[in-house]
C-alpha cells in the first residue's frame, strides 16, 4: 500500500518557512527556520486530506527543496 | 476611437509600473523568510506572483493599444527590437528591453519546476534591470511625462522598491541573524529537478 | 564430512592478510591464482549463500545491492571506495598498499558479472601511486577486461560517504548529495551505480576463489567472515588486524601488543561508532554491540586510558565532526556546532542542570534532516558517551572531573 511522502532535498532547502506556513500540521521549524517533520520521520507521510496543501507547498518553495514521493 | 486607445495606452502603462513596483518590492522581501508588509511569508510569495501575472496582462493591454494607435506609429518587431522605432526610439527601445525581460523572467518562473533552480535564478537577477527600464521608460516615453501626477507616481513606486532595498540590507532582515551561512552545491547547468 | 556443524572461529586470524604484502602481481598470482569467471546471477548466489555484509560502515548486505543493480537493466557502473575519510581507520590503506590486487580482482569481479560500462577505484592520496602501478602491472598482464580509472579523494571526512563518492567520480566535488533517487537506481552519468567499500571487493575476489562454506567457517553465524579492524589509542602496537566477527575485544587488544596503561572505555566503529566497556570478554560483532548504540561499523578499536577525561574526549571529537561538515544542510551546520560548544561547555565543567536534556535535544534535532548519515553518526557518538561516561557527566555539573581526580575504573590491562 502505498502512500505520499514529502522528500526535503537538504542541500537546496534554505529555511524560508513557506512549507511549515502552508502544511503546519505536518512540518514545525527548528531553531534556525529549517523543516521539521512532527511525525518524526525523515520524509513525513502526507495523508490523502493534506494532498493539496502539500502540492502547493511544493510548488510554491522559493529553492524547489520539496518533492512527494510515492513510497 | 484613437483617444481611447490613448487613454487606455497611458492607463495600462501606469498601472503596469505601479504592479511592477509591488512585484519587486514583494521579491526582495520575500528572502528575508519573514512577513512582509502585513502578509504571512506564503501569502508574500503568492501575491509577488498574481501581481506579475496581472502585469503581463496589462502590458499586453498596453502594448496591443499602442499598436492600434496611429500616433504611436508602433510596429509588431519594436515589441522584441530596441532602438529602432519611430517615435521616441531611445525611450521606446528602454520599454521593448523592458517587455522583453519580463516576459523572460514570467516564462523561466512558470516553467521553474522543469528547468531546475540555477537557469531560473539567474534570469530572475535579470528583475532588477527590468524595473528601472520600465521606470525610465514611462518617464521619458510617454505623452504624459513632465506632468506633476506622472512624476509622483514615479516618486512613490521609486521610493518603495528603495525602502525595500533599504530593508534588506538592514540587520533586522534576517529572520535568523545568527544562522550559519550554507554552502551551496555545485550543480551542472542542465541538470533538473 | 562431520554431522554436526562446526561452531565458526571467533579469532584473530589472517585471510584477506595472509600471504605475500609486497603488492606485486607476480607474487600474487603465484600466491592465488587467475580469476576464475562468474556471470551475475550465480555471483548474487554464492554471495548471498556467503552472508557478505558492507565493510565501509553501514553493513549493507552485499548480494543485495549487487542484485539491485544487476536488475536494473541498463549498463552499470562500478566503484571501489578507499577514500577512508575516518581519522582512526588504516585498513583500506593498508589492504590497497599490500593486497591492492585482491581488491582489483573483486572489482573485475564485479564489474563483468554487471556487464558495467565502467569501473573506477576512488583511494587516498597516499594510495594513488601504489594502485596506479598495480593497474599497470594487470594491464600489462591482461588482466582487466574492464579499464578502471583512478580517483584520487579529497582528505575530508564525508568523501567516502557513497554519493559523494559518485559525485567526485563525475567530476563535481567530493560532497554527498540528495539520496531521492538511490544510486543504485542512477548515479554516475545517471548509470545504475555500485559503490563498494575496497575491503568488501577483496572478499568478493576471495569468496568466489575458495567458496561460501570457507568463508562462513569464520565469525559466527548471523555474522559470518572476517573484518579488518584498525586498532589504536593505548596500545603498544597500534595496527590493522584481522579477525572473525564476534572476536572477543580482548583478542585484538591482544593482537596489538596489549594496552600500555588501564583501558577506561573502547570506542568501536569510528567516530560515527560508539564507546563500549572494556570488558575484555566482550564481543565484536553487531548483536554484542548494539546495547551500547555500537556496531563494529569500519572496524575502528580505539582504546582510551583512563587518565584522559572521556567527556573530553567526545568533545573533541564532536568538535571534529562539526568542522568536517560539507556545509550544504541547514540543519547539520548550524546544529553541529551548537552541540559540539553545548558538549565542550559540559567538559570543561561549565555545565548547568539542564545541559544533558539540552545536548539530548540537539542531537534528536540533527538526526535525519540532511543529504547524508553525518548528523546522525554524531548524534549516535554522543548519546553513547553521555551513557558510557554517565558518572563523568555527574561528576562534571558538580564542578568535578573523575579522570582528573585519577578515580575512572581501568578495565583491560
Amino acid at each position: 500500500m502505498s502512500e505520499h511522502r514529502l522528500h526535503i532535498d537538504w542541500t537546496a532547502c534554505d529555511g524560508r518557512g513557506l512549507c511549515a506556513e502552508l502544511l503546519p500540521e505536518v512540518l514545525a521549524e527548528d531553531d534556525w527556520g529549517y523543516p521539521v517533520a512532527r511525525d518524526g520521520t525523515a520524509e513525513p507521510a502526507i495523508p490523502d486530506r493534506l494532498e493539496g496543501p502539500a502540492r502547493r507547498a511544493v510548488d510554491r518553495c522559493p529553492a524547489l527543496a520539496l518533492r512527494l514521493v510515492r513510497r | 476611437m484613437t483617444d481611447a486607445l490613448w487613454y487606455f495606452a497611458r492607463g495600462t502603462g501606469v498601472v503596469t509600473l505601479v504592479l511592477l513596483t509591488i512585484v519587486v518590492a514583494l521579491g526582495i522581501g520575500a528572502r528575508s523568510g519573514q512577513p512582509a508588509f502585513g502578509l504571512p511569508r506564503f501569502a508574500v510569495s503568492m501575491v509577488h506572483r498574481n501581481a506579475a501575472l496581472l502585469a503581463v496582462v496589462m502590458v499586453f493591454g498596453h502594448v496591443v493599444s499602442l499598436l492600434f494607435d496611429p500616433y504611436a506609429q508602433l510596429r509588431v518587431f519594436d515589441l522584441v527590437l530596441p532602438f529602432v522605432g519611430n517615435y521616441r526610439p531611445f525611450w521606446q527601445g528602454l520599454g521593448t528591453l523592458g517587455f522583453d525581460l519580463l516576459i523572460a523572467i514570467v516564462i523561466t518562473s512558470l516553467l521553474r519546476q522543469r528547468i531546475g533552480v540555477r537557469v531560473w535564478r539567474i534570469v530572475h537577477w535579470l528583475a532588477y534591470l527590468c524595473w528601472p527600464l520600465a521606470l525610465l521608460h514611462g518617464l521619458g516615453n510617454g505623452t504624459d511625462n513632465g506632468t506633476w501626477w506622472l512624476w509622483t507616481v514615479a516618486a512613490i513606486c521609486a521610493g518603495a522598491v528603495l525602502v525595500a532595498i533599504g530593508w534588506r540590507v538592514s540587520p533586522s532582515f534576517a529572520r535568523f541573524p545568527a544562522r550559519v551561512a550554507r554552502r551551496v552545491p555545485q550543480r551542472s547547468l542542465q541538470e533538473v529537478r | 564430512m562431520t554431522t554436526t556443524a562446526e561452531a565458526p572461529a571467533v579469532r584473530v586470524e589472517r585471510r584477506l592478510l595472509a600471504g605475500p604484502a609486497d603488492g606485486r602481481l607476480d607474487s600474487y598470482l603465484a600466491a592465488t591464482g587467475r580469476l576464475p569467471e562468474v556471470d551475475g546471477p550465480r555471483l548474487i548466489e554464492i554471495l548471498r549463500e556467503a552472508g557478505l555484509t558492507g565493510h565501509g560502515g553501514a553493513g549493507f548486505p552485499a548480494w543485495r545491492k549487487l542484485s539491485a543493480v544487476h536488475a536494473a537493466g541498463r549498463p552499470a557502473v562500478v566503484i571501489a571506495n578507499g577514500a577512508e575519510g575516518e581519522p582512526a581507520s588504516r585498513k583500506d590503506k593498508v589492504l590497497l598498499k599490500s593486497h591492492p590486487h585482491l581488491v582489483l580482482d573483486g572489482l573485475q569481479l564485479v564489474a563483468r558479472a554487471l556487464a558495467a560500462k565502467a569501473a573506477h577505484i576512488y583511494v587516498s592520496a597516499p594510495s594513488v601511486a601504489g594502485i596506479r602501478s598495480a593497474l599497470a602491472e594487470r594491464h600489462r598482464a591482461g588482466l582487466d577486461r574492464v579499464a578502471v580509472t583512478v580517483h584520487t579523494a579529497p582528505d575530508a571526512f564525508v568523501s567516502g560517504e557513497e554519493s559523494a563518492v559518485v559525485a567526485a567520480v563525475s567530476g563535481r566535488s567530493a560532497v554527498p548529495g540528495d539520496k531521492r533517487v538511490r544510486i543504485i537506481e542512477s548515479g554516475v552519468d545517471g548509470a545504475p551505480t555500485l559503490v563498494q567499500n575496497v575491503e568488501t571487493l577483496a572478499h568478493i575476489a576471495q569468496i568466489v576463489r575458495y567458496g561460501p562454506r570457507w568463508f562462513r567457517s569464520a565469525g559466527t553465524s548471523d555474522e559470518p567472515g572476517t573484518f579488518l579492524a584498525t586498532v589504536g589509542g593505548v596500545v603498544a602496537v597500534p595496527g590493522v588486524i584481522e579477525a572473525g566477527y564476534g572476536v572477543p575485544l580482548g583478542d585484538l587488544i591482544d593482537a596489538a601488543g596489549g594496552a600500555t596503561e588501564p583501558v577506561q572505555a573502547i570506542l568501536v566503529g569510528g567516530y560515527h561508532g560508539g564507546w563500549v566497556p572494556p570488558d575484555p570478554d566482550l564481543a565484536v560483532s553487531r548483536a554484542a554491540m548494539t546495547p551500547y548504540g555500537a556496531s563494529p561499523g569500519a572496524g575502528i578499536v580505539l582504546a582510551l586510558p583512563a587518565s584522559v577525561c572521556g567527556l573530553t574526549e567526545t568533545a573533541k571529537i564532536v568538535t571534529y565532526l562539526a568542522g568536517q561538515a560539507a556545509g550544504q544542510c541547514g540543519p547539520c551546520i548550524n546544529g553541529l556546532p551548537r552541540l559540539a560548544d553545548t558538549l565542550s561547555d559540559l567538559a570543561l565543567r561549565r555545565g548547568r542542570p539542564g545541559l544533558p536534556a539540552e545536548v539530548e535535544r540537539l542531537a534528536a534535532l540533527v538526526t535525519g534532516r540532511g543529504a547524508c548519515r553525518h548528523p546522525d553518526g554524531t548524534a549516535r557518538l554522543i548519546r553513547s558517551g553521555l551513557q558510557a561516561f554517565a558518572a563523568e557527566v555527574t561528576a562534571h555539573l558538580a564542578g568535578n572531573c573523575l579522570a582528573a581526580q585519577g578515580t575512572t575504573r581501568g578495565g583491560i590491562r
